[in-house]
């Protein structure tokens, strides 16, 4: 399985250019609102035409500009889930399922009865979508997706228009129904939850370009990029001054910092993400530490907020402390400062 | 009341079954038509749109004898295509049942086009991506997906335009003029009866017409209501 996608088009005041290839079946892509993350994806599917570009699928030609090759989203082979489903409205679950399927009528309703026992839809095969759940609507997209066996499957943000309960089940239920898909899925979002739990490698994208792009895990423990490291969950950021290969110093923190292991030269910034700090007491300053002085609180259902004060009026630092952690909190206090561990250290482009 | 019933035994029903047989052929005329134009103008570009929209909502604005000059020109056998019609084919237009016809769908056919235009604009545009990337044709999406979700719009409109069709006067009256069992419509005889001040024999065809009017936009509500369960009551 592999696939390949080089997209080129102008999107308003920015220009989409997004290039990568995988061997992975399960890839992702990260992108705040508007990064052009969808249409990259309608590019691929052939729902939209852009300017340059090439992809490929396992081998096969989708599109090619050169060579003049422009596949009709009917031949492409790509399947393509809506954020809103797109079911068809005037008709029943089976002929949903059906609306795609060549072939003989008893051939059809064979596989349509398949697809409704793979997707436990059994009962339902005469009701409109309209009168079916959230749950049962996002089953009979996939369902009827699934039914004309495409190469790829492209999920364009199926979860952000639901509720937090919700979400949870539909994505376990997701992952379920794509386990045994042997074909490639990408999986637009700009949740970072949602690529962490689906994807192998993953695509920062940040306005039009690819920030990063690689194992999904290493990503997250090492970002590199700065927008990369925001869109993983990263809250707080400060300009780094290099001065040799373990120290330097986090301007807009007023932190010292003292690394066993190396500053890259590259880094410009510094991210620390906002659950990684560890509080410590006693009046002694020191490198690697944070003067915790607490400007504000949130309370929320498992975790609490402290907005730190940062440097010179900078924006406030993050701490959340997880509910398990407040114990020690409440037994000892406030910490006088936090410190911050090296391997949590994001050190940024 | 004994000379309504005198009237209603020799009364002549053949204005009832020209009319209903010309609203019945103009609208399903109108109904194709109006779809194919109505796909045409939503693919178009803003432009385009704007001038063909125009040009086909044209004779529902003007005044039907406008529409029936217009048609007088095209079809009169002293004129070039009335005349190459009438010696290469035999079709007779003017004074004739085929003229009646005409100037109905004429008339009629903007309210088909405009409703069916309206209803289709409304459609969730990823309906159609999801049919292409199904791999369906889009002949088939247009009439599995368009037509059906569209359908009470379109409902709606070949109920208004049986409606117009069924009563048009001005432009059938220049056109096809009034020939008594062979294009005199009823809203002719309605006309003409006044004329000669018999408002008992103007009351009895006002009378069914509104019956008929009535009986079928109900009739077609009721098989629309139930067709469209998806659409949700307020």
């Amino acid at each position: 399985m592999s696939v390949r996608v080089e997209i080129s088009r102008q999107l308003g005041d920015f220009r989409l250019d997004i290039r990568f290839s995988s061997e992975s079946r399960r890839i992702g892509i990260l992108g705040a609102s508007g990064c052009g993350k969808s249409m990259t994806l309608k590019s691929i599917a052939g729902i939209e035409l852009p300017d340059d570009g090439h992809i490929e699928i396992d081998g096969r030609v989708l599109f090619d500009r050169k060579s003049k090759v422009n596949l009709r989203p009917q031949k492409r082979n790509v399947g393509y889930l809506f954020q809103n489903y797109a079911l068809f409205p005037t008709m029943t679950v089976g002929q949903n399922i059906a609306a795609g399927l060549k072939g003989k009528r008893a051939e059809k309703e064979k596989r349509v009865r398949e697809m409704i026992r793979k997707f436990s839809l059994q009962g339902l095969e005469k009701h409109l979508p309209g009168q079916l759940s959230g749950g049962q609507q996002q089953r009979l997209a996939l369902a009827r997706i699934m039914a004309y066996e495409p190469d790829m499957i492209l999920l364009d943000e199926p979860f952000s228009a639901l509720d937090m309960y919700l979400k949870d089940r539909l994505q376990r239920e997701m992952s379920e129904m794509l386990q045994d898909y042997p074909g490639i899925v990408i999986l637009v979002s700009h949740n970072r939850d949602e690529v962490y739990r689906f994807c192998e490698d993953l695509a920062v994208i940040d306005r039009g370009r690819i920030a990063v792009f690689g194992k999904t895990k290493e990503i997250f423990a090492n970002p590199v990029s700065r927008e990369a490291a925001r869109l993983t969950g990263c809250k707080n950021f400060s300009r780094l001054q290099r001065i040799d290969s373990h120290r330097g110093a986090a301007l807009d923190w007023g932190v010292d910092l003292h690394v066993e292991g190396e500053i890259p030269e590259y880094a410009k910034w510094i991210g620390y993400r906002a659950h990684d700090f560890v509080p410590l007491w006693g009046k002694k300053a020191g490198e690697n530490r944070l003067r915790a002085e607490i400007v504000e609180q949130a309370e929320l259902p498992f975790e609490r907020n402290y907005y730190i004060r940062g440097r010179k009026d900078n924006e406030a630092i993050c701490w959340f402390v997880q509910r398990e952690n407040m114990a020690l909190l409440e037994t000892r206090g406030m910490p006088d400062y936090l410190g911050l561990e090296e391997e949590k250290m994001l050190f940024l482009k | 009341m004994d000379e309504v019933m005198r009237i209603l035994q020799d009364l002549d029903w053949s204005p009832l079954f020209i009319s209903l047989k010309t609203g019945i052929v103009a609208t399903v005329i109108s109904f194709f038509l109006g779809i194919f134009a109505a796909r045409k103008v939503v693919k178009a570009s803003p432009g385009k749109k704007a001038v063909i929209d125009g040009i086909l909502t044209l004779p529902m604005v003007l005044p039907p004898t406008v529409a029936g000059f217009f048609l007088l020109l095209l079809f009169s056998r002293r004129r070039p295509l009335g005349e190459f019609l009438f010696s290469e084919f035999g079709f007779k237009v003017v004074q004739t049942w085929l003229g009646c016809v005409i100037a109905a769908t004429v008339i009629a056919f903007p309210l088909m086009y405009r409703n069916a235009r309206a209803a289709m604009e409304q459609i969730d545009v990823n309906l159609i991506y999801a049919g292409r990337t199904l791999g369906m044709s889009e002949v088939k999406i247009f009439w599995k997906i368009v037509v059906p979700t569209a359908g009470p719009g379109i409902a709606s409109g070949t109920i208004l335009t049986f409606a117009r069709a069924l009563g048009e006067y001005g432009a059938t009256s220049m056109l096809a003029g009034n020939i008594p069992g062979k294009t005199g419509t009823i809203s002719q005889k309605i006309a003409m009866v006044i004329q000669d001040g018999d408002y008992l024999t103007a009351g009895i065809w006002v009378a069914i017409v509104i019956l008929i009017a009535l009986v079928i936009i109900i009739l077609m509500n009721v098989i629309s209501g139930r067709k469209m369960k998806h659409i949700r009551r307020w």
